[in-house]
């Protein structure tokens, strides 16, 4: 397949694999930030083929992982109402909050679609006059533009029975409170190639800056993350520190503007809480209050309950890169996707689930022989 | 639009076998009492569609008589949407349990053929899936020798759910089994994966490509017999990748026979649109059900064989031999990836569902 095939050409990736080999010197410590990235380091095989010295690990950046579990009360709590159709992404679905998952709510009856737009809730919602359609907009910087997007459309049309569950959370402040983490082990980033599509480079200077710590902007493809992977190692054996881009070929320095401004009109910057981690300053996207009336938090009163994560789960060691999935106890026994524990087990993007798809196996077959 | 023979036949089919006239367009709960209405509507037509002297007894049951061992197989058909490019609910409900009679190595005979009609259902609509049914059992040279109807408040059902179970004879050559698979045995998959999964996703998901995607449900009951003629005891084992896909079978294979599987990702057989389509949606066509396809494991020494027989196939044209059984990493399926990294291939956690990024 044209545009893909050419990055995941085995030559090139053994050409790429060797030049790192011939740089690395010492041992380093890199984070890839989003767990696309993970997902594909660990389904092309490719942490086995890197050298010993180099230990990638893998940050917080699965957005349906670190969905707050209150949200996603709140999103089957609102579905059970039977004038509610409640849409997401499909991995949404799969992710328990307190006491069940929107698929189980579903099985249960209530109206919960899989869409791969939130364009398309609109368009539900202009054809479902008598319903209230409510679309769970997940994700990073990615998705956003088009979140907003659905908000601005839904607008336009004057509708009143579309609304949004927004649980948006940014990359760059995530990354800062990595960093400022005193028992932080990541020596360089891959950042999103992604979100750098939408938001451009610019919030990355001030970070390397602060930090002297390289970070290269990098796509999903296994000769993407070689390459990145390659930057990183140049600059680390030379004691640099600087912004790169990798994925130049998508992401443009200044983002994609008419995102950007999508975003800018229907959200604002707040802090917000991750699941796993704790609360960010500033690293979450709330709807405005102009927009209040597509909000659906602010627009259907639902009643709040404290939630409390496991504690035997080592989600934010996990997610800071200080453990790996493999470290833990709980992986595959008490925790796995069917049964998860913490949040970067809910959804195959986070770096735990990630593991189990790929490696559980292993560990089954010991437990079993055990 | 690429035409198939079996197309072909299905065009002539309707031609030949024109919906009788009714009294009624659509079917309603009257229809499955069992009183009147049920026999106005398997009188008018439905019986004489599918006639064969077991049938035409109209008894509760069927009285049959076979020669050799027999294979025993059931399956329920609950697609959406019913209406497919490249075939029907029809199409599948026989092809489905004739395929899992061949994967036993058995010759499909007879099968039984049931109907949950959701009310509503447009006879027009009913009609055509009756007219597939024939036209792929026919070719498939299996009777449909009973059945049942029954009609369910609109709301209950999802316009037709099919049951068919089927019997066949065993094949005298055949000694499939997972305890048959041994170390260094091949993997032949008999063609491209995930075609039929990514057929009815773009369907549901409204996707357009230059050509449209096609369901390749077929009956894979020839080609196999003539591996069973041709290969006998060679054929270790037989499956093809319905719910699960390719992966799953795999991963079931190897804790069956205690044994680990390699296979390469560069080496399966996939169609280029087939593989867009699982990028644009994010899913991963080892996992996507397959219809017209099968996995074979067969004695090294007569793989290459089997490839040639089956390349010559109209069925297997495209397939591959994908991998080797091996004593190392029992009861783990490993896929060297297309770059050459190694990984686990797992079976699937619940439903595959699309990713958000």
């Amino acid at each position: 397949m044209k545009h893909l095939t050419e990055y995941r050409d085995p030559i090139l990736a053994g050409q790429y694999l060797e030049e790192i080999k011939k740089t690395v010197t010492r041992p380093w410590t890199i984070m890839e930030i989003c767990g696309g990235q993970t997902h594909s380091l660990v389904k092309y095989g490719l942490l086995q083929m890197l050298p010993k010295q180099i230990t990638m690990v893998h940050g917080p950046g699965c957005p349906v992982c670190v969905t707050p579990t209150h949200l996603i009360d709140r999103a089957i709590y609102l579905a059970a109402n039977p004038k509610v159709i409640m849409c997401s992404f499909g991995d949404m679905l799969r992710v328990p909050g307190s006491e069940k998952s929107l698929l189980q709510a579903k099985a249960e009856g209530a109206d919960v679609r899989i869409l791969y737009s939130p364009l398309d809730a609109v368009t539900l919602a202009k054809n479902n006059p008598d319903k209230e359609v409510i679309f769970f907009a997940v994700g990073f910087e990615t998705t956003a533009p088009a979140n907003a997007l659905s908000v601005i459309q839904a607008h336009q049309l004057g509708l009143k029975n579309y609304s949004i569950i927004a649980s948006h959370v940014l990359v760059p402040p995530a990354m800062d409170a990595l960093l400022a983490d005193t028992e932080t082990v990541v020596q360089a980033f891959l950042a999103a190639g992604h979100v750098c599509t939408i938001m451009g480079n610019g919030e990355y200077y001030p970070i390397v800056e602060k930090y002297k710590v390289p970070i290269v902007v990098t796509g999903f493809e296994p000769i993407d993350l070689l390459q990145g992977i390659l930057m990183a190692v140049r600059q680390l054996e030379n004691n640099e520190a600087k912004m790169e881009n990798q994925y130049a070929r998508v992401v443009r320095e200044n983002g994609n503007l008419n995102a950007q401004q999508a975003i800018l009109e229907i959200f604002e910057i707040s802090d917000r809480m991750w699941r796993g981690m704790d609360v960010i300053p500033q690293s979450g996207l709330e709807v405005k209050e102009k927009y209040a009336a597509f909000d659906a938090t602010k627009k259907f009163n639902v009643p709040l309950k404290e939630t409390k994560e496991n504690e035997t789960c080592i989600a934010g060691a996990i997610m800071k890169g200080l453990k790996k999935p493999l470290d833990c106890p709980n992986f595959g026994t008490t925790c796995k996707p069917s049964h998860p524990l913490g949040a970067p087990m809910v959804s195959s993007e986070g770096s735990c689930a990630t593991y189990y798809h790929f490696y559980s196996a292993i560990k089954e077959t010991e437990t079993a022989e055990a | 639009m690429q035409e198939t023979t079996e197309q072909n036949i299905t065009v002539k089919m309707q031609l030949q076998c024109p919906m009788p006239k009714l009294d009624f367009d659509i079917i309603t709960l009257g229809h499955g009492s069992g009183g009147q209405l049920t026999h106005q509507l398997l009188e008018s037509g439905v019986f004489d569609l599918l006639k064969n002297e077991h049938l035409n007894t109209h008894h509760d049951g069927a009285m049959l008589q076979l020669k050799n061992p027999v294979a025993f197989s059931t399956d329920s058909f609950v697609i959406t949407p019913i209406f497919f490019p490249g075939g029907n609910i029809g199409d599948l409900a026989v092809n489905g349990t004739v395929n899992d009679l061949a994967m036993c190595g058995a010759i499909p005979r007879y099968l039984s053929l049931s109907f949950i009609i959701e009310e509503g259902l447009t006879m027009k609509e009913f009609w055509e899936i009756l007219v597939a049914i024939k036209t792929t059992s026919e070719a498939a040279g299996v009777l449909i020798v009973t059945g049942d109807t029954k009609v369910v408040e609109k709301g209950k059902g999802d316009k037709i759910f099919i049951n068919t179970s089927g019997i066949g004879e065993v094949h005298p050559n055949a000694k499939i089994s997972g305890s048959s698979v041994a170390p260094t045995d091949k993997i032949i998959i008999s063609g491209n994966i995930a075609t039929h999964g990514m057929a009815i996703m773009s369907v549901r998901e409204g996707l357009e490509f230059e050509t449209a995607l096609e369901s390749d449900t077929c009956n894979l009951s020839p080609i196999v017999n003539t591996l069973l003629d041709e290969f006998g005891e060679d054929i270790h084992f037989l499956r093809d990748p319905t719910r699960g896909g390719v992966a799953t079978v795999l991963n079931e294979l190897a804790k069956d026979c205690g044994l680990g599987i390699n296979i390469s990702q560069n080496l399966i057989p996939l169609n280029e649109q087939v593989e867009g389509a699982c990028e644009m949606l994010g899913l991963d066509p080892l996992y996507v059900a397959n219809e017209g396809i099968f996995i074979a494991v067969v004695n090294a020494a007569v793989a290459d064989n089997v490839l040639n027989t089956l390349r010559k196939s109209a069925t297997g044209k495209n397939a591959a031999i994908i991998g080797t059984v091996t004593t190392e990493h029992p009861k783990q399926v490993i896929l060297t990836s297309s770059i050459g990294g190694k990984r686990m291939l797992n079976m699937l956690t619940g439903e595959q569902l699309p990713r958000i990024c």
